[in-house]
């Protein structure tokens, strides 16, 4: 009795309707365009996705005061032994800053860009999170207009990079690398053309997107698929232990979606900042 | 009754195309892990540098497999 409800809250928290038909109902494209819940049929409708959204950014944005806060009170006290919650925000902090920033950029243009790096790992980290956390179940991230505008934030910034850096420069050195036979250029401007300049932005912001959606879909199938084979009418003894094992399949995926949301910002950081290495260096 | 069945032809298509999709970055994948496997074994000192590039190769390769993912929904 308390497995099954225990199942039963899972299948509800998948996103499912906690009817079971007799048909099994695999998850759709559908999950990712839920109903509106304020505003509809305008630019400005809201729906669960955007909601998740805008409490990750409030949550965000209420850590970050709170940390900068620490971080001034303790500096100003000359305070050194941090509490919990400050080392925290240092650990963090530290890991874009040393492992990411510093590591590819190194220390004068790692620290040139840090803000951007760091706004970048959060929020992609924030937003993916939510697709594990139990009653919100579906990542920010997994609607493509998020990663479109983190994608052309490094976009343009590895642009204005290398133009503050070399000038007009910086689009010859972009598309005609040194030392490639002339016959072979034109060939060459338009690979480079295609990957550097239209590529790039589009693989982080898909990247991101289709992890999320993957993710997302094998869970939903996970969980349904457990609700389908203990609940549905047809239910015997055997596939119930069938549900068993999807329902552990689903519980391993779960697990799986913190390490891949946690990958997911850290490459997606790294990329860019190694986009902007690349357009700063002098040679390609 | 005959464009429903072609719809779900196209849907089984759509399945059988991302699994020839899959194949390509699998491999690559696999290259890019055991190449560094193979170079941490033999510069361990390395391994966090090493580590870093992986994580970028993988993402490089994994790419072509979400786009073979994603082009379903483009073309559908």
């Amino acid at each position: 009795m308390l497995l099954s409800n225990a199942l039963n809250l899972a299948a509800t928290m998948a996103g499912l309707s906690a009817s079971s038909g007799d048909e099994f109902e695999p998850p759709t494209i559908g999950e990712f365009f839920p109903q509106a819940i304020l505003f509809p049929n305008t630019i400005f409708e809201m729906n669960r996705i955007m909601m998740i959204r805008i409490l990750i950014m409030v949550l965000l944005l209420v850590i970050f005061s709170l940390w900068t806060s620490k971080f001034r009170k303790a500096y100003k006290n000359q305070q050194f032994v941090p509490s919990r919650f400050q080392l925290m925000g240092e650990i963090s902090l530290n890991f874009v800053r040393k492992s990411i920033a510093h590591e590819q950029l190194g220390e004068k243009d790692g620290d040139r860009f840090l803000p951007l790096l760091a706004t970048t790992f959060f929020i992609v980290l924030g937003m993916n999170i939510t697709g594990i956390i139990p009653s919100l179940n579906i990542s920010g991230t997994s609607v493509i207009g998020l990663p479109i505008v983190l994608a052309a934030a490094a976009y343009f910034t590895f642009i204005y990079a290398g133009i503050k850096k070399h000038g007009g420069h910086f689009f010859k050195l972009a598309l005609i690398p040194d030392g490639v036979p002339k016959v072979f250029l034109p060939l060459v401007f338009l690979i480079e053309l295609l990957s550097t300049f239209i590529l790039r932005p589009v693989t982080l912001a898909l990247r991101l997107t289709m992890n999320m959606v993957a993710g997302h879909l094998l869970l939903v199938l996970c969980f349904s698929a457990t609700q389908f084979f203990f609940f549905s009418p047809l239910a015997e003894g055997f596939t119930k232990a069938f549900g068993a094992g999807t329902f552990l399949f689903g519980f391993v995926f779960t697990l799986f979606e913190i390490l891949v949301a946690f990958l997911q910002a850290y490459v997606f950081t790294l990329l860019a900042t190694v986009y902007i290495q690349l357009a700063l260096a002098d040679e390609h | 009754m005959a464009v429903q069945e072609t719809a779900l032809a196209i849907a089984h298509l759509g399945a059988l195309g991302y699994g020839l999709a899959a194949i390509g970055p699998g491999i690559g994948v696999g290259l890019v892990v055991s190449k560094t496997i193979e170079s941490i074994a033999r510069q361990p000192e390395l391994a966090s540098k090493l580590q870093v590039t992986m994580w970028l190769g993988i993402a490089f390769t994994e790419a072509l497999a979400l786009i073979g993912l994603a082009t379903p929904f483009i073309f559908a």
